[in-house]
């Protein structure tokens, strides 16, 4: 059985009272890149601080390409483990040049000319004899990813890169960070809070809560079959609705439809905004309460009889009045949750 | 003065009220008074080139440099480890190590050369000890070494608190990148850690540097012939004092040096990360904690304890013998006189200056700005030896009073409370002035109500620190009192020169006490605002 290359088996960390870190399993692929999206404060840091060798697990496992470094009494060091990590808030070295940042980690000859490459990758060409706070944040961030690539890692950790920019600059600057990344074929962890850059960057996606991992799978699985309810409600908008369940038959206020499941008996259903559909022909009657537009689209809270709200995702050219009334049906699947 | 304040009534006038801009010009002025005077006295003859260029002056600037540097150094490798072990480790009783190795302070350097002469000197209290042993000479405390011990002894805390704040603000994640990118922690520590610090050990190194230069106390009981000291033998024994003016001039020279030295290292790195930093992590010192608190008992020992006993054995001492110590009474009175006076001097000079320099920055006021700093780099002896040659020449009727040696402290000490002041105008939003004449106050009832009660903490910070400072310089005291004047500190340096350690002790002990007082105010305020 081949090894994962990065491979936490039940990794705890506690600090004082609090479990940060809380038997964790975690495998990432070679070459593979794997979001951390959680809420502030669920562990997402430590975790990756555990694997760069920062701090040291209470208990549990950690190997890189299949050499243990952390558990069992064994502990590498950071500086001898090859893992890059590119901090939130960057971390440069305030005293040296953004040239002397990039060399800081890199060993044998050639370092000029390999800075120099590095300069031209991350577009911070002629940058690099300026101070680091003479650069603006997107520039403090490019030299902050080429002064890891610079140390030649095994795998790159990145906590929170693009939180401290402002949207249009940190769409770019991922667009250009996944494209090295893809162009090294290396390993990446990264860690965020943002969903949608969660979802776009990575090619598997791990649901961080409370210090456990709630999930794990491919982007599109982990939104459209979250495993918990905390999950689908963290992730993207959710319609939580009450239901009955027998014999793969779900009979709830949206109508009876088939649904898989190994739940009998009351159900909490989950509907996503855009697996319902508003018209005015079929469906149970609703009444339009409130609506959010987005531009791209637009997010509709509707009453229904029973006295529940849902949301609707709608095309941004439909109109709906507040207070008009109209009719809501089911458009896709849904995921139940025990009740 | 009011007037003055209630004038400032928007932060962007650019104009500032005239009377504000003449008093601080005014103040400017007075400050450069002494280095200027001591330019042109120094020119006056023709023998100030062949002075400076003598064989010996030569190497009383040599020695004196070394010494400097030497005691620099030495304060720095104090503190390194004291401020290491006090902020980043698990070493116990970090908090009470903290404060003692700041108390230090409050011997002056002179007083700890007395010390050091009372307990190691012929007929000092290891000799008494070990006479009956036959043993009748130890190792020469007198010369270079000597000096070197009592100033580093006495002045490693001005390193040390610094580097402390400067040790605790560092990010950990520089630490954790560069470990992350291959560097050892040795490697860390000298590549990214020492490199942090710089502006904290270059910012103490220079107070340590200006004191040893301008030290005169200690060399000369130590009888170390640094400028200092020769500046003051000239000036003695020789008729022509012209020598003895070129002598301070160099040595105001060399001082200013140091300061042009320091902000030449500063180069253009800035030492603060905008983002929430990661507070550093504690080390835990395991095993190493026995050797770690032998050094921390070691050097309280040394720089605390030791100096402390010495001074009690010979007080005890000469109380048994009968001495009388009365006469510091007197001596007492008169310090806490004379510096009291420049402390309120102090204030009133720094005020102008500092609002102006505030409220109305710009080419003019950063000009009046420095020339109010440069006290702080001048030694006593020069600006003592600079009045004491303008009192001489143009103002008899002023010179050997008590306002010249009021006027000296002013000027060597002002820019201690023309930083506090500055400090705490930097923090009142003037906006809050603009408020109160919005709610119908006038302008003397807003300075009196919203601007001076927010100027208080600074103001008195300055005056306790100018008051510190003056009651133990001696120098100046030295060479400006009236005649028949006696401060505590001419009553050390000169029971000292007799020979009479109990007369010393006495006036050291109380001397330090008194000092103690406004050292713990400001340490406790230091403390409660962070």
């Amino acid at each position: 059985m081949s090894e994962a290359f990065v491979h936490c088996r039940g990794v705890t960390k506690r600090f004082g009272e609090t479990t940060a870190v809380n038997d964790v399993s975690l495998e990432v692929e070679r070459g593979q890149t794997l979001a951390l999206l959680g809420p502030s404060g669920c562990g997402k840091t430590t975790l990756l601080r555990l694997i760069s060798g920062l701090e040291r697990p209470d208990a549990g496992t950690i190997s890189i390409d299949g050499v243990q470094v952390s558990g069992d009494g064994k502990y590498v060091a950071p500086e001898k483990r090859r893992v890059g990590m590119v901090f939130q808030d960057y971390a440069l070295f305030p005293h040296l040049s953004v040239r002397d940042n990039i060399a800081f980690g890199m060993s044998g000859g050639g370092r000029n000319e390999r800075v120099d490459r590095l300069l031209a990758g991350t577009g911070l060409t002629g940058l690099g004899s300026r101070m680091p706070q003479e650069l603006s944040g997107g520039q403090q961030q490019r030299v902050a990813l080429a002064r890891s690539l610079a140390a030649g890692p095994r795998v790159m950790l990145l906590d929170e890169p693009f939180s401290n920019l402002d949207p249009e600059l940190r769409h770019r600057l991922r667009e250009a960070g996944r494209a090295i990344l893809e162009s090294l074929q290396l390993t990446a962890i990264f860690v965020s809070h943002d969903q949608e850059e969660a979802l776009s960057l990575s090619g598997r996606l791990a649901i961080m809560m409370n210090g456990r991992i709630e999930q794990v799978g491919a982007p599109s699985q982990v939104y459209n079959h979250p495993a918990t309810r905390a999950v689908a409600s963290f992730l993207g908008d959710a319609n939580f609705l009450p239901g009955e369940f027998r014999d793969g038959r779900l009979q709830f206020e949206l109508g009876s439809v088939t649904a898989k499941s190994d739940l009998s008996g009351a159900v909490e259903v989950m509907v996503r905004p855009e697996r319902l559909r508003l018209d005015g022909d079929t469906g149970i009657p609703v009444e339009v309460v409130h609506s959010d537009y987005f531009g791209h689209d637009q997010l509709a809270t509707v009453r229904l009889p029973s006295g529940d709200v849902v949301k609707v995702r709608l095309q941004p050219g439909r109109n709906f009045e507040i207070g008009s009334r109209t009719s809501l049906s089911l458009a896709g699947d849904v995921v139940l949750f025990p009740a | 003065m009011a007037l003055t304040f209630g004038a400032f009534r928007r932060s962007y006038t650019l104009r500032a009220p005239p009377l504000v801009g003449v008093l601080a010009a005014g103040v400017g002025a007075a400050m450069l008074l002494p280095l200027v005077y001591l330019v042109i006295r120094a020119s006056e003859h023709g023998t100030v080139f062949e002075t400076l260029t003598r064989a010996s002056t030569i190497e009383t600037l040599i020695r004196t440099c070394l010494l400097a540097a030497a005691v620099t150094a030495a304060a720095i490798l104090i503190s390194l480890p004291a401020a290491w072990l006090t902020t980043r480790t698990d070493l116990p009783f970090r908090g009470v190590w903290s404060v003692l190795f700041s108390l230090p302070l409050v011997f002056p350097s002179y007083v700890g050369a007395f010390v050091l002469v009372a307990a190691l000197g012929p007929r000092g209290i290891v000799q008494n000890w070990l006479e009956p042993l036959g043993v009748d000479r130890l190792p020469e405390i007198y010369g270079f070494w000597g000096a070197w011990l009592a100033i580093t002894l006495f002045t490693f805390p001005y390193v040390l608190i610094p580097l402390r704040a400067a040790m605790k603000g560092l990010d950990q994640s520089m630490d954790d990148a560069a470990r992350s990118l291959g560097a050892s922690s040795f490697g860390t520590f000298f590549r990214v850690t020492l490199p942090q610090l710089r502006p904290a050990l270059a910012a103490g190194g220079l107070l340590v540097a200006l004191y040893t230069l301008s030290d005169f106390g200690a060399v000369s009981i130590l009888r170390f012939d640094s400028l200092t000291r020769v500046i003051f033998i000239q000036y003695k024994s020789a008729f022509d004092r012209s020598e003895a003016a070129s002598l301070a001039l160099l040595l105001a020279a060399v001082a200013l040096a140091a300061v042009w030295i320091e902000s030449m290292t500063r180069g253009k790195a800035r030492y603060h990360s905008e983002a929430v930093r990661r507070t550093p992590k504690i080390v835990r010192l395991g095993g190493w904690r026995w050797p770690a608190l032998v050094f921390c008992v070691s050097l309280v020992m040394i720089s605390l304890v030791l100096p402390a006993s010495v001074l009690v054995y010979w007080l005890v001492r000469g109380l048994d013998a009968g001495q009388s110590v009365s006469f510091i009474g007197s001596a007492a009175v008169n310090s806490v006189q004379v510096s009291s006076l420049a402390a309120a001097a102090a204030i009133l000079f720094a005020l102008p200056v500092a609002v102006f320099s505030v409220r109305y920055p710009g080419a003019l006021s950063r000009l009046i700005e420095r020339a109010s700093y440069t006290g702080f780099a001048l030694p006593g002896i020069s600006i003592a030896l600079a009045l004491v040659f303008f009192g001489a020449n143009y103002a008899p009727w002023i010179y050997q009073t008590l306002p010249l040696l009021v006027f000296a402290y002013v000027v060597r000490f002002m820019p201690q409370a023309l930083g506090a002041s500055r400090a705490s105008l930097l923090q009142t939003n003037p906006k809050t002035e603009e408020a109160a004449r919005g709610l119908g106050k006038g302008k003397l009832a807003v300075f009196r109500r919203i601007t001076l009660p927010q100027l208080l903490p600074g103001l008195s910070t300055g005056a306790l620190l100018v008051f510190l400072t003056a009651i133990k310089e001696l120098p100046a005291t030295l060479l400006l009192s009236p005649i028949g004047f006696s401060t505590l500190a001419t009553e050390i340096w000169a029971s000292t020169n007799e020979a009479m350690f109990a007369r010393a002790a006495a006036a050291a002990i109380l001397l330090v006490l008194i000092a103690a007082i406004p050292t713990t105010i400001v340490v406790l305020r230091e403390q409660r605002a962070r």
